[in-house]
């Protein structure tokens, strides 16, 4: 096991190296610069050129490129244009909304889709399945920004219930000793802020959810399906065994492997930042920042947030196949 | 690296305590209240000097006070930390400023002509990073270079003060930018000793950005009604309070945050469900259906300018660059300036108020005229000047940019789409190329690749300079901005170093009416659109007077129940 | 992050295991059966039904339309805060720019489907490049690949299209490159994981066994037989991408071109009268729903079709 992780770790290696250099290579074909960006429609040629010769972008992109990763070595990214502040305090600043915000997308997705998907499969070929399979696509169909507006309009304007947009009230000024909201409300015990960031995360939780929850729904359903199927479930039926021992023992224990493995993967992948909801949400976690940073040019935002990112996604998927190992003792971590 | 976080976290635990400061029932202050206004962007930076957007301004402007400062809703100049406009000796070289004598700023230090003098040496000797043209834009926008960049010179002399009250201002040369420009949040006054004490000028970084000092970042110390008590950028919000040693009158609010909220229907939801009080940057076809909910729309008057720019190609190597050269021809501009339907623009996508613009600068800058060529929408004319011009079918490279909407082109895609069949009725054909707004969009435009491109301006002072010499004057090189092809104009350069140059106002005023003249029969571009963009308010928000330069003061704002 | 198919290897991967099962051993022939079956399944009638409507009206587009789609008719009757609805002539009402409405809908189908279709070929076509290099060859070639390919994965797909979409332009090109590009690391990881269990399979160990070559096995064996599970997933990625350009519309990287309607650009542009007229924004996300549903649909049957373990 030490030895398999290891390696999974040894090979994270090249792929940062070969993403840093893809990075570099390809933002910097990006037209215009951090000069234009900086300086807006105000700008003279001059001043851009003096702009770009001061950021040493008028360097080889050799030279630029090995600056950069003698800098990373340290971890050090650089400071953003957009904040002049470290890249690595601005990823842990908004890292933390990030990850609350995929975790209560992926509870959502999980409370809802695993019941869906077990009825559809249940109810195989019946309207009650199409029906299923139908609602779980729904919101994921919607384009986002849009969706955005409609909970927003049903929840916030119309019925008050939830805020719609932001972390937490700002007039709570709440203690944020770790930059997790919900958990910091808890631990200085200032529960109304926790339930406040809580209140936060539901709408922009659930835009999201949709995600994994159309994807949860197909894969409970195809596994549930895939199972029930199986011979060792036929043998228990025709030995005459309870039909609630066969679904608990037989058929959910085992259909929830891929689900589960489903669940871990796209944890990973919501955490590289959702772009579009944080931005229309105005939730401060990294992808409403990354999209800033594109465009303004923010070099060292986006390869730092993207190296970054780039370590999580593969830790979190390392970390899915171990437990997958753990639990499913035929897979054998080789 | 979960593992450390996790650690973080227990260790976080262990000492997590709320720091919550509890309100405090004092008596001698009256409770105003805490208004929460929707901002479209953070602000970049807390030290005027370096401020140079929009969002910035708005709340250094509440922190901030400068010599000159703005009539509230109008665009005149008059006193600020100075108790008067300044005297103006005879070569119109030196300018007195009587100064206000009850100021202290918010670290309790008093204001006084030493410490304006301490700002004006403090910018003219900026060096290193903060000679970054990105990091110090209005100064050498207005001032030129610094006192070690002989260079590039810089127009400003030497500040003196010849006695606690008064700072004597000397300039190298005349200009009309001064000192209407002193109105600018970048002019402000920071305190000396905070800006010692917290190193505002080690602006550091180099390689990849300014690295800004605690000072921008942390302690912003001026004179204004309010003062800084946190940024919270994890929270998008920035909260200022009330400074209750204020010289004026003192501000009736408590504190006001600004939130950042960079979706224009969100805002106005999060309006809706009462999570804010006020936002900017209102859509026009919200107007109507916010005030019917009952919410203030207030709409400033309209201080830009939308145009439509032309590519001469005059330039070495538009040619090369795909410029078509047949808008050299001033009959081809006169037919664009005639094939595009100004009124359906106005009336169709731009709010109430808006108006069909005439030349380059809205009527209440000094310097407008009637007296100008002025080119109704007429297709049937465009297509014959067309045919003259044996033009028929030139195709246009149109460029526009997206994701963007600007006080004076709230929709830039509709307003090119009505422009561009507009031009196609008249016998054009239009190639359209989107880009975003920046910096692809000001880079490419402001290379002289478009044809034609849309384009505007909101003016910083009113100053006629401000506006057509910015878009029209003489740039590097000796010819006109690259957007419209480099001209070479000897004879409007010359009007312009004339105008900007007098120092008598009445007199000048008359210079710059012949120029729009002088500008509007040389077409380098069509003038379309004054807009005039709004904020909205709660009803229960009172006193905010909209600033035709979106400089709205927030002291006199209070809050009822 | 606005996809339905955020390529997930593990998803991936199974798909390619459920769907990759050997060869036929009943008598009827494995399409006719999965025809058979998709045709008694409700789930892929409704997908089916679906796509028919759309490729209909996209096909016939230009005989449905009642209106030209580029004359701003009305535009001198637009306000800011008013918007001419329903009409003698313009059943639907008209746009911001006084265009009919009705007739930017039934055109706009033509060029979600092109992009749809497009896109989801170049996808398919690359990554299929990239699965064969991997999955045929194996060895070094595979892991060089496939690390290239898990690169690829780990970079938020939306943030992938915005650069390319910056790098090439603003037009209708330039969105269908963006959108593959998110498409082809799906692909690659797919059909590699097929042809790996195709190579192990009994006939191809057979086929070796026989003295077969190596490149007549992959090409005439193990890569017909793997193709299907990347078939289902095409149909699933044509629906990401007809949602895919509405995002990218609504970030400003849409199409330059104004006059042409497409249901993204359509959307997104509606989100500045959505107080004035909602309706610019329920249509086309009402006709994106459908496609993209229809789509989904029918490929997670025809999913279920052609997997041999639902075969009774």
């Amino acid at each position: 096991m030490l030895r398999f992780i290891a390696r999974r770790l040894l090979q994270l290696i090249p792929i940062l190296f070969g993403l840093s250099i893809l990075l570099f290579v390809w933002l910097r074909q990006l037209p215009g610069g951090p000069g234009r960006a900086l300086l807006g429609e105000r700008a003279t040629a001059e001043q851009i050129e003096a702009i770009n010769e001061q950021l040493g972008l008028n360097d080889s992109i050799f030279v630029q490129y090995w600056r950069f990763l003698s800098r990373v070595l340290q971890f050090n990214f650089g400071t953003s244009i957009q904040t002049g502040r470290p890249v690595t305090t601005e990823f842990f600043q908004r890292f933390p909304g990030t990850v609350e915000l995929t975790l209560f997308a992926i509870a959502f997705a999980i409370i809802l889709g695993i019941p869906l998907g077990y009825l559809a499969a249940r109810r195989h070929g019946s309207f009650l399945d199409s029906a299923s399979v139908v609602a779980s696509l729904l919101g994921v169909t919607i384009p986002v920004f849009f969706l955005a507006y409609l909970l927003r309009f049903g929840f916030a304007v119309e019925l008050g219930w939830l805020p719609g947009s932001g972390r937490q009230d700002v007039r709570l000024d709440a203690t944020h000793p770790t930059g997790f909201f919900v958990l910091d409300g808890v631990l200085t015990r200032e529960y109304d802020a926790a339930l406040d960031a809580f209140l936060h995360l539901v709408l922009p939780g659930i835009a999201l959810g949709t995600i994994p929850l159309a994807i949860i729904v197909r894969i409970t359903r195809a596994s549930v399906l895939d199972v029930i199927n199986e011979d060792y479930v036929r043998t228990a039926e025709s030995k005459g065994l309870a039909t609630s021992t066969i679904r608990r023992r037989h058929i959910l224990r085992n259909a929830m492997l891929p689900v589960a493995t489903t669940i871990g993967l796209q944890t990973g992948l919501l955490l590289s930042g959702a772009v579009l909801t944080e931005t229309v949400f105005a939730f401060g976690g990294v992808g409403s920042f990354i999209a800033d940073a594109i465009g303004q040019r923010d070099y060292a935002v986006l390869q730092g947030f993207i190296l970054i990112l780039a370590v999580v996604y593969v830790l979190v998927n390392l970390l899915v196949d171990i437990s997958y190992g753990l639990i499913d003792p035929r897979v054998r971590v080789r | 690296m979960l593992a450390t976080g996790l650690v973080a976290v227990l260790a976080a635990s262990a000492c997590a305590e709320s720091d919550r400061e509890e309100p405090t029932g004092d008596g001698d202050t009256p409770s105003g209240g805490t208004l929460i206004f929707g901002a479209a962007g953070d602000p970049k930076v807390l030290d005027p000097a370096f401020a140079s957007d929009g969002e910035t301004f708005r709340v250094l402007r509440q922190i901030y006070e400068g010599l000159l400062t703005t009539e509230p809703g109008s665009a005149n100049l008059v006193p600020g930390l100075a108790s008067d406009l300044p005297e103006v000796s005879e070569d119109g070289l030196t300018y007195t400023f009587p100064l206000r004598e009850d100021v202290v700023f918010h670290d309790g230090t008093d204001f006084n002509a030493e410490a304006v003098c301490f700002n004006f040496d403090r910018w003219l000797n900026f060096s290193g990073t903060a000679q970054n043209p990105g990091v110090t834009p209005y100064w050498q926008d207005v001032f030129g270079g610094f006192a070690d960049t002989p260079d590039t010179p810089n127009i400003y002399n030497s500040c003196e003060a010849t006695d606690e009250f008064t700072a004597e201002i000397t300039m190298n040369v005349v200009t009309s930018r001064f000192p209407a420009a002193l109105s600018l949040p970048s002019f402000s006054i920071s305190s000396p000793a905070a800006l010692e004490e917290f190193e505002a000028d080690n602006v550091t970084g180099s390689g990849d950005a300014p690295t800004y000092p605690e000072y921008a970042m942390e302690h912003p110390t001026g004179t204004g009604p309010f003062k800084l008590d946190n940024w919270d950028l994890a929270n998008g919000a920035i909260t200022i309070v009330r400074n209750d040693d204020y010289w004026g009158e003192t501000a009736i609010l408590d504190e006001i945050i600004f939130r950042t909220i960079p979706d224009g229907n969100t805002r106005k939801q999060e309006l809706e469900a009462g999570e804010i009080d006020g936002y900017d940057l209102v859509a026009p076809g919200d107007y109507t259906d916010l005030e019917d909910n009952g919410f203030d729309v207030l709409p400033r008057d309209a201080f830009n300018i939308l145009y439509l720019g032309m590519n001469q190609g005059a330039w070495e190597g538009a040619a090369a660059a795909g410029i078509n050269p047949a808008l050299a021809d001033i009959r081809v501009r006169q037919a664009i300036a005639h094939a595009v339907d100004k009124e359906s623009i106005v009336s169709s996508q731009l709010p109430d108020g808006a108006e069909a613009a005439i030349e380059f600068m809205p009527p209440t800058v000094d310097g407008w005229t009637e007296d100008v060529t002025v080119y109704d929408y007429d297709p049937e004319r465009a297509r014959q000047l067309l045919e003259d011009a044996d033009a028929v079918g030139t195709t246009l490279k149109f460029y526009y940019p997206t994701d963007v909407s600007r006080p004076y082109m709230p929709d830039p895609g509709a307003i090119f789409e009505v422009i561009s069949q507009n031009l196609q009725d008249a016998g054009f054909a239009i190639e359209p190329v989107a880009l975003t707004w920046n910096p692809d969009y000001l880079e490419a435009t402001a290379n002289g690749l478009a044809d034609i491109h849309l384009l505007g301006w909101t003016g910083d002072y009113n100053d006629a300079y401000n506006f057509i010499g910015t878009f029209f004057d003489a740039k590097a090189g000796g010819i006109g901005k690259l957007d419209f092809g480099g001209y070479n104009n000897e004879e409007l350069f010359t009007a312009f170093a004339e105008a900007d140059s007098e120092p008598d106002p009445a007199v000048r005023t008359g210079l710059y009416e012949a120029l729009n003249a002088q500008i509007m029969d040389f077409l380098p571009a069509v003038p379309v659109s004054h807009s005039p963009p709004a904020l909205v308010v709660a009803d229960n928000v009172e006193g905010l007077v909209p600033s035709p330069l979106t400089s709205e003061d927030f002291s006199t704002v209070s809050l009822t129940s | 992050m606005t996809g339905i198919d955020l390529g997930k290897k593990e998803r991936i991967d199974r798909l390619a295991e459920l769907t990759a099962t050997g060869p036929d051993q009943g008598g009827v022939s494995l399409t006719r059966d999965a025809l058979r079956r998709l045709r008694r399944n409700p789930v892929a009638l409704l997908g089916a039904f679906l796509v028919f409507i759309f490729v209909f009206v996209a096909a016939f587009a230009p005989l449905l339309a009642p209106k030209d789609p580029r004359t701003l008719y009305l535009l001198r009757e637009v306000r800011p805060n008013f918007i001419p609805g329903s009409r003698e002539g313009f059943p639907l009402g008209v746009d911001n720019l006084g265009r009919d409405e009705l007739s930017r809908l039934i055109l706009g189908s033509q060029q979600s489907l092109l992009i749809g279709v497009v896109s989801t070929i170049m996808g398919l076509v690359v990554g299929m490049g990239f699965g064969i290099l991997a999955g045929g060859l194996g060895g070094k070639i595979d892991t060089v690949v496939m690390r290239l390919v898990d690169i690829m994965l780990s970079i938020p797909g939306l943030l992938m299209a915005i650069t390319v979409a910056l790098l090439l332009g603003f037009n209708q090109f330039s969105i269908m490159v963006a959108i593959a590009v998110t498409q082809v690391p799906i692909f690659a990881r797919l059909l590699r994981g097929s042809m790996l269990a195709q190579r192990n399979s009994d006939y191809a160990v057979a086929s070796r066994c026989l003295g077969v070559p190596q490149r007549k096995i992959i090409f005439g064996h193990v890569l017909p037989n793997s193709v299907s599970p990347v078939i289902v997933q095409a149909t699933l990625s044509l629906a990401t991408a007809i949602i895919e350009a509405a995002a990218l519309s609504f970030l400003g990287l849409g199409n330059a071109d104004r006059a042409i309607p497409e249901w993204g650009s359509m959307l997104a542009e509606a989100q500045d009268f959505l107080t004035v007229a909602p309706r610019l924004a329920f249509y086309p996300c009402i006709c994106i729903v459908i496609a993209a549903l229809g789509f989904t649909l029918l490929g997670e049957a025809l999913r279920e079709a052609l997997d041999p373990k639902f075969r009774r």
